[in-house]
């Protein structure tokens, strides 16, 4: 954005992350339901980790509900035990400068049902 | 859902014989045959489906635990049981570490929502380090039955 920068220097300093600190990294999440009629077993749950490990973003996976859980999305235990049974809602969040490439990427996943019915 | 509820105390193996993948498989599957929840008859089948089963992706998926399962027709109801390794055996793992702890599950057919409850339970617990640790030691079935009991109840 070429916006003229109107703010005064020391708020445009408090704005500016400290050295170290992540920040300004692109944060990209899609919902989606889970559609395999066997759910996130664990094939699904290794062939998503496999692809969300072939991008540097950090990937969650969440699901909200009576047992809201976040799993990594790069470990395999954790994505087992989301146990997203077919029509669960879950969100796919990815955070890094491949978020964008990575989520479209794992959504395709879902919305391929992993190669399954 | 509780481990209790589908792990099957007769059948824990506190030291497996076996020193390799396959028999291994055999030798838990063997035993909850013994413990009667599977018909003897069906052990070869489900032994070589576990085989199948690992050789298109590792249940090790890391931290010294492996998690072989598969459907059958010939089981009723969800069954598992616990074996345990001291020396360890190789099972391809993820982390291409030895497994000291393996827990197999059996499902029926067409319950799927059943299965990943039970993956849900068996996983949460062994995320634990605690309870890998506690696992890995417990010498004995009435050691084994007894984390499984206090995992339950949360503790």
């Amino acid at each position: 954005m070429n916006r003229p920068r109107v703010v005064p220097p020391e708020s445009a300093g408090a704005r500016r992350p400290k050295a170290g600190v992540q920040a300004f990294m692109p944060s990209v999440s899609r919902d989606i339901i889970v559609s395999n009629s066997l759910g996130l077993h664990a094939r699904p749950a290794m062939a998503f980790v496999d692809a969300a490990n072939q991008f540097a973003s950090k990937v969650t996976v969440s699901k909200g509900g009576e047992e809201p859980y976040e799993a990594d999305g790069k470990s395999v235990m954790q994505m087992i035990i989301l146990a997203a049974t077919q029509g669960t809602p879950l969100r796919i969040a990815a955070e890094g400068d491949d978020a964008q490439a990575a989520v479209d990427r794992l959504v395709k996943l879902f919305e391929d049902k992993f190669g399954e019915e | 859902m509780k481990l209790k509820e589908f792990i099957v105390a007769d059948a824990i193996i506190p030291n497996l014989k076996a020193a390799d993948r396959d028999a291994a498989l055999q030798e838990l599957v063997a035993s909850l045959a013994a413990a009667g929840a599977l018909p003897k008859s069906a052990v070869e089948e489900v032994v070589n489906s576990l085989i199948k089963r690992e050789q298109n992706g590792s249940t090790g998926f890391g931290k010294g635990v492996a998690v072989p399962h598969v459907k059958h027709p010939g089981i009723k109801q969800m069954s598992g049981t616990i074996g345990r390794s001291a020396s360890g055996i190789d099972f391809a793992a993820l982390d291409h570490q030895p497994v000291f702890t393996v827990v197999l599950l059996l499902s029926p057919e067409n319950q799927p929502q059943q299965h990943l409850q039970a993956m849900n339970i068996v996983f949460s617990n062994l995320q634990k380090d605690m309870f890998r640790r506690f696992l890995r030691q417990a010498a004995t079935k009435e050691a084994i039955v007894d984390l499984i009991d206090e995992a339950d109840q949360g503790k």
